[in-house]
């Protein structure tokens, strides 16, 4: 997926003029927050549960080899395949060569954040086979030739009448006389337009939530089906995971699954959670003749081994997003490319380089609010300022800021200097608002006036009254 | 530890020494009233929040060890800011981590320094204020008070004493406002955005005052309630448990 | 594919191996594996069966699920014939071959026609056995076999599922280990799929409208077949 990340700001700009988007933003807002809130509140063990996702996490993260080779192991115990993918490239040419050898010319795909981050679907086209997206949001998103701008809910900036352009657009041979109207038309056409799609793929590609070390199982949760219909009809059932997905045993999975629908969505449990292990058995009656398991890496053994390890806990619930204000102004497409929010302004930098990314770890307040919400308690706030940190050696920030700092530094360590200078300047910037408490422009600080007026000092310092006052 | 007389040192920060003193003099006021004998060591002017925050570990930790420096005597070091006391209680650790003798000196500064709300009612147990006001208000948590330090109950306890102030929720109270330091300068259009959310939460909500823990907050709310032609006033919470209110509210002038 | 997997794993292992050492790790994780982890579970689900019966029926109409109840395998048809009356449906449907409708005597009730195995796209109603329930979140457990076509699950638009209540428990940690204990080393028999169903299809991807039927079944009935419970005590 084409990196624009580097353009943030412009990004940025973009989407706040942007209406629909705003609109759809609130309503993902209160749609999931209160979700989350309700599901959290109903279950007394949550907050525990939390803890112990987190610590299953930890276990895992600390163990990663060991797991992964068990995974296989078992994977391959049940007639499935396991390709190990250095980096995006290799992922591609993998798959690729899977479908190439099934005589694929079409293929049905579930949702997967490693699809997109691999950009499998580009690849699958340029060598001439169709790839189709079956998760109706995935699909609108295809249509429109977008990336997703959020990791549950892809199309969520696409109002319903968009959704109804796209469709007519696309599914050209029906009848232009037709409702669109309203969602249940659309959600009929849907259907019926994906069902031929399903029967007809050679190969079906999804993602993992989750990989299970103690079966060679692959986890997939959706609310569509699609994902099944995806991985049953085809005769080729490819998994794209990423090295950290997996975990120990079934127990592990079930206990992770309990926080991720809440987390995610306020579901108790999502419609369908699927537990798929290898092909069809002999004796089964339907389901793929083959099994491949895509394991990735693509910055993640390097990640295992920093300061961002704990990123790695990631269940890819969405919860920070839904949560972030800074993400509930600008949606998903500002971040410029895959993740966005929280967990994709700390594990972009991280997958693609901080070059490029540099913008995602500075445009936050560092409220918490993410962190708060984190089914695996990931320290968000920390891992951005850990990047911050990274900015500032790399020389990577905002000249004029550093300037800014570095005087203000010059100045805090030297308290009687600080008092001199900046008690001065406080003084001018006291009289100067002319007893009004505020100036509604200041020319250093053009980026406050511009949209807020700027509360001016009281006059003199504290520390300079209370000197005054104890010198008498 | 402290004997009948804690000996307590303000913290005053960078904001409240700089841009509005009364809130310093307000939390003095505050902790005097409640026995403390208050000390406002000479050598104080930064927490390192800007530098840290923006990415610069090492004059963090030069201004750090200033401040460790500085407040190493007193019991307990109390600041009118959620995220100063966050910054020096959660951050100088983290910034003087594997490194011997400061790290443990900034341990022992994480356990005396205390957000001032916090402290009045955590540690000296108080639960009556002198000040008396008759406004409808909200109190805003600034976020790393709330989330740093725990900061929730401990404001709203004290203004449940205030004669004639009533308090009551609003819909934004946890979510950020947008100030985030450097933020709202270097992403301006985003932090204009939340601002105006808490600000339209604020219009809908009624309330005559809006009231808070951190001054930056303070500042940033008071900016785009004036710049809106809101009649919402606000002040820093100490100023009216204190009941210092005859300086003109946040922004306001004298006319 | 050598060469990466051995650059992956070494790359993990450069990073693992001055925390602990690999026989280390080895050993953590066969202990861990050989005796698995159990987490907390939601106190709600631990109840009697009478009351999980409630409790499932609670929570899989909250997710729109509908539910009814027999008590033998005979009354199977007339309640089948009834759901599918009740929304105008063909009289028609697919069902697996589980054992336990061997006995159903189908041929009683001729204006149903029933077919058996996998799901074809025209079939529009579908019966499957569950493997067992989870009362906790009103969820259905399904695994492939000889005997359980998975498409049955999906293609159709209507899905009837029989759920003997002596296979209801109230959380999924029972059904994992109903799970270990009848098809014996997991590690080597686990089934090519296991379904958690808990509702119908359904999608909120247009405007966050929740609508349901998207690609999987519109429908989910859910028969609880109040059989002769012999491993309550």
């Amino acid at each position: 997926m084409q990196v624009t990340s580097s353009s943030f700001k412009e990004n940025t700009r973009d989407a706040l003029s942007n209406p629909t988007l705003q609109n759809s933003l609130k309503r993902l807002h209160t749609g999931f927050v209160s979700s989350r809130a309700r599901a959290a509140a109903r279950m007394p063990e949550f907050e525990l549960l939390r803890d112990q996702a987190r610590d299953i996490k930890d276990h895992v993260l600390a163990h990663l080899d060991v797991y992964l080779e068990k995974f296989e192991l078992q994977c391959q115990a049940h007639g499935g395949h396991v390709h190990w993918c250095r980096d995006e490239n290799h992922a591609k040419d993998v798959v690729l060569e899977i479908c190439r050898k099934a005589n694929a010319k079409t293929v049905t795909k579930g949702k997967s954040m490693i699809g997109e981050e691999i950009a499998i679907n580009d690849h699958l086209e340029a060598n001439g086979i169709e790839p189709i997206e079956t998760d109706l949001g995935e699909y609108i998103i295809q249509l429109r030739n977008e990336p997703p701008s959020h990791i549950i809910a892809p199309a969520t900036h696409v109002s319903k009448e968009q959704v109804a352009d796209a469709f007519r657009l696309t599914h050209s041979d029906l009848d232009p006389a037709r409702n669109l109207d309203e969602p249940d038309n659309i959600l009929a056409e849907a259907r019926a337009m994906l069902r031929n799609r399903y029967l007809e793929a050679d190969v079906g590609i999804t993602g993992a939530n989750f990989l299970v070390a103690e079966t060679g199982t692959s986890i997939i949760v959706t609310n569509e089906g699609n994902g099944d219909l995806t991985q049953t009809l085809p005769k080729v059932h490819i998994v794209l995971a990423s090295i950290e997905k997996v975990v120990p045993t079934l127990l592990d999975a079930t206990a992770l699954l309990r926080v991720l629908a809440r987390s995610a969505t306020g579901q108790e449990m999502s419609s369908y959670t699927t537990f798929s292990t290898g092909p069809k058995r002999e004796t089964d009656v339907d389901g793929p003749s083959e099994y491949h398991v895509i394991l990735l890496d693509n910055g993640r053994s390097n990640l295992l081994n920093s300061e961002f390890k704990e990123m790695l806990r990631c269940i890819r619930c969405g919860a920070c997003l839904n949560h972030c204000p800074v993400y509930g102004a600008i949606g998903g497409h500002a971040y410029g490319w895959v993740y966005p929010g929280p967990m994709g302004s700390v594990l972009s930098p991280g997958l693609i380089g901080l070059q490029n990314t540099k913008h995602l770890p500075q445009a936050s307040t560092l409220c918490g609010k993410c962190e708060e919400v984190c089914p695996v308690r990931i320290p968000l706030p920390h891992l951005l300022r850990s990047w911050r940190f990274l900015i500032h050696e790399q020389g990577l920030a905002d000249r004029k800021f550093n300037w800014g700092f570095t005087i203000w530094a010059h100045l805090a360590k030297r308290p009687k200097l600080y008092k001199h200078v900046v008690g001065w300047l406080i003084r001018i910037l006291a009289l100067g608002a002319l007893n009004k408490g505020r100036y509604k422009y200041l020319p250093g600080l053009k980026a406050w006036t511009q949209t807020r007026d700027f509360p001016a000092p009281q006059g003199k310092t504290f520390m300079q009254q209370w000197r005054e006052n104890e010198d008498v | 530890m402290s004997s009948s007389q804690p000996n307590v040192a303000l913290f005053v920060t960078c904001l409240v020494d700089l841009f509005r003193p009364s809130v310093g003099f307000s939390a003095v006021k505050l902790m005097e009233g409640a026995g403390c004998n208050v000390s406002v060591p000479d050598a104080q002017t930064c927490c390192g929040q800007p530098t840290y925050n923006s990415g610069d570990r090492k004059n963090s930790a030069q201004i750090a060890r200033q401040v460790i420096q500085t407040f190493e005597r007193y019991d307990y070091v109390v600041a009118p800011s959620g995220s100063c006391a966050g910054m020096i209680k959660e951050h100088y650790p983290r910034l003087f981590e594997g490194v011997p003798n400061w790290h443990e000196k900034s341990l022992n500064l994480a356990s005396r320094i205390y957000e001032l709300t916090s402290f009045l009612v955590d540690v000296l147990g108080v639960t009556d204020v002198s000040g008396a006001y008759a406004a409808k208000t909200t109190y805003h948590d600034s976020c790393s008070g709330l989330r740093e330090l725990g900061i929730k109950e401990q404001p709203r306890k004290l203004l449940a004493g205030v004669k004639g102030l009533k308090t009551e929720e609003y819909d934004g109270t946890e979510t950020c406002c947008g100030f985030g330091g450097t933020f709202c300068i270097k992403y301006s259009e985003i932090s204009d955005k939340m601002t105006t959310g808490r600000i339209d939460q604020l219009t809908s909500s009624g309330v005559e005052m809006l009231l808070g823990g951190d001054l930056g907050c303070l500042m940033n709310l008071a900016g785009k309630l004036k710049r809106e032609g809101s009649l919402i006033q606000v002040r820093h919470v100490a100023e009216i448990l204190a009941g210092m209110t005859d300086d003109p509210a946040v922004g306001e002038g004298k006319n | 594919m050598f060469n990466a997997r051995e650059k992956i794993l070494n790359k993990i292992k450069a990073g693992l191996d001055p925390l602990q050492s690999r026989a280390h790790r080895e050993i953590s994780v066969e202990t861990r594996l050989s005796n698995p982890s159990k987490y907390v579970v939601p106190k709600r689900a631990q109840l009697n069966r009478a009351k999980l019966v409630l409790l499932f029926e609670q929570m899989a109409e909250e997710v729109a699920a509908t539910t009814s109840r027999v008590s033998s395998v005979d009354e199977l048809p007339e309640t089948i014939i009834e759901y599918l009356n009740r929304y105008n449906l063909p009289s028609r449907i697919k069902t697996d071959t589980n054992p336990l409708l061997n006995g159903v005597e189908w041929a009683k009730h001729p204006t149903l026609e029933v077919n058996y195995g996998k799901a074809e796209d025209n079939d529009q109603n579908s019966i499957t056995v569950a493997f067992a329930g989870v009362a906790e979140t009103g969820t259905a457990v399904l695994t492939s076999g000889p005997n359980n076509p998975t498409t049955l699950n999906f293609l159709p638009e209507n899905h009837i599922i029989i759920m003997p209540v002596s296979r209801l428990f109230g959380t999924y940690e029972e059904t994992w280990a109903h799970l270990r204990a009848e098809m014996g080393n997991i590690e080597i028999t686990f089934p090519r799929t296991v379904n958690w169903i808990t509702g119908p299809s359904r999608t909120g991807d247009i405007e966050q409208t929740i609508q349901l039927g998207i690609h999987g079944p519109k429908r989910l009935h859910v028969i609880l077949l109040e059989d002769n419970d012999e491993e309550t005590g």
